[in-house]
Parts: structure tokens; sequence; C-alpha cells
């Protein structure tokens, strides 16, 4: 990693991935030409994935688009893209996708005094309580929410 | 006689009510809703929900003599949405192999896996644990035949789904086999289709205890090998091999369509098997295959009151890839066999006497038909080329028309492209 010296509060990570084919091949990754090795060739891995760093679980994982501002408290905005991972634990405190009334809505996960809740993160909205609720069930695990600025 | 059926060595793996429950993992309001999927052009029904084949929704049946009953019960209706059920069935294998290592895959919802003896050890565990992660990873149900060969494997999936446990272990005693086996008709065995069904049926043998215990000598003097191996696979010895080994080289290629509307016109017509015969040909080049034989079919509405079908077909005089070629014989079949009046509903293409482009046959020496077949080939490719890069259809021949001609497939309620098309993801609220 490297510090910037105009810069002190960012760092740089490294460079980031060629995008890459249907096949996850890269598309740099040259065939071997006689003669000269390729050099760069090597680098290849070494280079920053942003989907790999995003999706850990490729096969378990899907793209929501959030809708509304019930959560904007979480950072997530109105057309937010939310990467969802259903192999991840539904545990206390995460964001989480629950299916809830037949809709696909996005709710912090939360236990309280022996109830199980769904927390919006925005004080116009209020907790639901689905402790006792049957036909509510975790769809999955939000793990990022990309932006667009 | 000696079976060794308890030990067990296969998983057959099949997705409940696949279309249909694709269908369903966005939309969690179709939790127990009754839902049909339809084939090409919504024209019959593909795929039902459990609920829809407890309202008594026949497989196969036209929609439209169903329309009143899926009404009255506000039944789902689904256009085929291919697109979506591959990319769910590529998850769905993937989960399964993230817990048993490769697997065979036999068709969209359905796999085998040949089980280690590891894993053999822990069969039933193994299989509450696939259905548990096929059904949380990807939203699928799945249910688990589990038994000593593929063939037994898969009337154990079979039974699963009937006793609706979702998992079956074909691991009793031979005489309790036996019993379960007398009951099942011997067309629900993997391999037997109808017409083999009826000659078994006229041998006096009716289940599949009736072919499990059937003549051997009189299997393979009478029927077939591959018979015979149904009935070795059912007394617990596998013979089949990998399925999912590469196929043999095709023998034909097909391309045919149900229209989006009735077609009167020739000209309509030619359009349509225009871009027929085109798909089939970029099929025939990427294969690196040559055709010689080339027919047509058109066809009127299996439905309506005079039912033709009327098919052409002719052998070239020289093996081609040549799109052009394929499409003056084509057309000079539809000037054969068209008949004004006819509602036509459907048309095919079909390639056959296939041969591999890399050895030709034919030309006698006349290297100036060599000659100029290698470069209408290279003009070929490079029409391919270009079409996969910027989309079917960018160049194509003039005959084939525009896209919202009435032979263009109807597929109305189709369901978005949830994993396909940054622009359909699912909605996830955060509205209240």
């Amino acid at each position: 990693m490297v510090k910037l010296h105009f810069a002190p509060h960012l760092t740089i990570l490294g460079s980031a991935a060629n995008f890459q084919n249907g096949r996850g091949i890269p598309i740099f990754s040259s065939p071997v030409q006689a003669g000269f090795p390729a050099p760069a060739e090597d680098d290849v891995e070494s280079q920053l994935d942003l989907h790999r760093y995003c999706v850990t679980n490729p096969t378990a994982t899907f793209f929501l688009r959030a809708c509304g501002d019930s959560m904007i408290g979480a950072g997530i905005h109105n057309g937010d893209l939310l990467v969802v991972d259903r192999s991840a634990e539904a545990a206390h405190g995460r964001i989480v996708i629950a299916a809830i009334e037949g809709e696909l809505t996005v709710k912090r996960l939360c236990r309280k005094d022996g109830r199980v809740l769904l927390r919006p993160e925005n004080p116009a909205y209020s907790d639901i309580d689905i402790t006792e609720r049957e036909y509510v069930f975790i769809w999955g695990i939000v793990t990022f929410v990309i932006h667009s600025l | 006689m000696q079976t060794h059926s308890t030990q067990p060595r296969f998983f057959l793996i099949d997705c409940n009510n696949f279309f249909a429950s694709c269908e369903r993992v966005f939309r969690p309001d179709l939790a127990n809703q009754p839902i049909v999927v339809l084939s090409n052009n919504d024209g019959c029904v593909v795929a039902r929900s459990r609920e829809a084949k407890a309202l008594g929704i026949p497989m196969g049946e036209a929609e439209f003599k169903l329309r009143p009953l899926l009404e009255r019960y506000k039944v789902h209706v689904f256009s085929s949405n291919f697109s979506l059920y591959a990319a769910i069935s590529q998850r769905v294998i993937a989960s399964i192999e993230s817990l048993v290592g490769d697997v065979e895959q036999y068709s969209i919802d359905e796999c085998f896996v040949r089980l280690s003896p590891a894993l053999a050890a822990n069969a039933l565990d193994t299989a509450r644990a696939i259905v548990q992660r096929v059904q949380q990873w990807v939203g699928i149900p799945v249910s688990v035949g589990i038994a000593a060969s593929r063939t037994l494997a898969k009337i154990a999936c079979h039974l699963a789904k009937s006793y609706c446990s979702g998992i079956f272990f074909l691991n009793g005693t031979e005489d309790q086999h036996d019993k379960l086996f007398a009951k099942i008709p011997v067309q629900e065995v993997w391999g037997i289709g109808r017409r083999l069904a009826k000659r078994l049926y006229e041998a006096d043998i009716h289940s599949v205890k009736d072919l499990k215990y059937a003549d051997t000598d009189w299997v393979r003097r009478n029927l077939s090998v591959t018979t015979l191996n149904t009935v070795l696979e059912l007394r617990g010895i596998p013979c089949i091999e990998d399925i999912s080994a590469p196929a043999k080289a095709r023998k034909t290629i097909i391309c045919s369509r149900s229209f989006g509307e009735k077609i009167y016109e020739k000209e309509t017509l030619a359009h349509a098997l225009t871009a027929f015969v085109s798909r089939a040909a970029v099929r025939l080049r990427k294969n690196q295959l040559l055709a010689q034989g080339l027919g047509i079919n058109i066809a009127s509405s299996r439905f309506s009151d005079q039912y033709t079908n009327k098919a052409w077909q002719t052998l070239l005089p020289r093996p081609t890839m040549d799109t052009q070629i394929l499409l003056q014989t084509a057309i000079s079949g539809l000037e054969t066999i068209f008949q004004a009046g006819v509602p036509y509903a459907r048309a095919g293409v079909l390639l056959y006497e296939l041969s591999p482009s890399t050895t030709r046959q034919g030309y006698l020496l006349d290297l100036e038909a060599l000659d100029h077949d290698l470069r209408r080939e290279q003009l070929m490719h490079t029409i391919d080329s270009i079409n996969s890069r910027y989309g079917r259809s960018q160049i194509r021949f003039a005959l084939e028309g525009t896209a919202d001609e009435a032979w263009q497939m109807k597929q109305e309620r189709r369901s978005q492209n949830y994993l396909g098309d940054w622009e359909s993801l699912a909605i996830a609220h955060c509205k209240n």
C-alpha cells in the first residue's frame, strides 16, 4: 500500500484488474509468442478485481435494485445496486433482504428482548416485529451497496 | 439371484417443477400460488407448480383450451424465460458441486452424482445438505433419489416426489423394493418410451418389477442391448455410462418454430424460412460442418379443422455451408409445397447428411469450384463474426424481413431477465 504525500488520508491499494470476458479469463492474457516471454502475463493475477472483492460466493450472490428511502441511515439510497449473498448467515445486526407480504424488502435484522425485528434505518419509519409472523423469510444478506455519484 | 441394490452409488437430483420454481425466486408473492409456464410461442403448458397440478391442469395442454380454468383460479401464466432458467440451472449445478465435486448434468433441471465411497457412507446426510444448500443459495427446491444405479436413482427420485419428503433412499431389502416396483408402471422407467412400453405389455411386462425379473436372453434377442442394460440397472448393476460424456457427432440440425399469428401469404412464409435457414446455417458453421441434405416443412395448427403438414427435401450437388445456396434451395422447395388458403402455424428447416468441413468430397478435381466455395465460406464466417459481435441479424439476407413480422415468436407474458440485464434487476423495497 502506498501513502500519497499530497493527500495523506487516501491510500493506493493497487491497480484495477482488466475487464474479464465471459469465461473469467483476462482478455490480455496473451498467447505465447515465439521468442520473447511476456513478462506482464504473470502480473495479471496480482491486479485487483472489484467483482471478486464484492462477490465472494458467485453461485449464491444476486444483484438487486433498492427502491425507496427507508434504509438511508445504512447508506442505501433510492436506485442503489445491492449485492446480496444468500449463503451468508442471517445474524443480528445484518442488513437483510426479507420476503414479507409478498415483497422483497431491505431491513436491518435485530434481536431485542427475545423479539425478532426488521428495523428501517430512517426515523420516519417504524420497526416490524416478525417474531410470530408466518410467511416471512430471510431471502439473503446485503453485503455491499454500489452507489453511483 | 445376486443383487447389490442397497449399496448407494448414485444420486439423481431433480429440481421440483423447475420452470415454475424459477419464476418464484424473485417473486415471494407467488409462494403457494398456482403457476403455469407456456412453451415457445405461448402455445402449450410446459411446466406447472404443485398448486397448478392440484387444479388438474394437464401437461402439454393448449393454452387457449385452458383459458377459462386459468382465469377462474387466477393462475399465474408465464411465457418461457429460457435465459433465466438456464442461468438459475447453472447456479443449481454449481451449488451441488460445491458439496460433492463433479456432477453429470442430464438436463436443464436434473443431474446425476456418482458417489465416492466417502460420500456413499454418508449418502443421506449429503442428500439433506444438497436439498438445504440449493434452497438457501439459489431458492430452488430439489428432490434426491439415492440408489445403486442411475436407473434406480431415477425411480427413487420419482418416489421422493410422490411421497413429498424430497429424498428417497432405496436402501430396503430386495423384497421391500420389489413390492414398491410392482406398483410402478413400466413406462416410468428411464429409457422406456411409449413404443417400447407397448412391446413390453404384449410380452406381459407391466410393472417395474416385471421388467427387473424379465428373462435377459429374451430381452437381448427381442429388444436391444440398451433395454438389457436397463434390466441389469434395475437389478442394481450399473451399466449406463457417464451420460454427460461428449455426445456423438450431430447428425442433423433442425430449426423450427410456431408463428405468432397464422400466415397465409407465401412471401411471409419465405421470410420465416429464410430466418430459420440462416440460423441453421450459423449452427452448421459453428460446428464446422457441411450439409448436403436440406428439408423444409410447413404446417397448419394441429388444432385446426383441416390439419396439413407438408414436407419437402432434397440432396444438393455438393456439401455446403453457404447460406445463399441453402436459401435458394429452401425457397424452391416452398414453391413446390405451398398451398394458398392454408392458415400456416409453423415451419421448420432440417439440415442433414452432415460432414466435417475439413474433409471435402465431390469436387472431382474441379479446382475452380473448390476455390469459389472456399471464398464463399470465408464470407459466411465474416458475416457470422460480425453478427456475433454486434447482435444477431445485423447482416442478414434481404428475404428475412424485419423483426416485427407475424412469424416472430409470441412471448407476451415473459418475466423479466432478473439475472442478465442491469435494467431488469429484482426490486428490493425500502418503503416501509
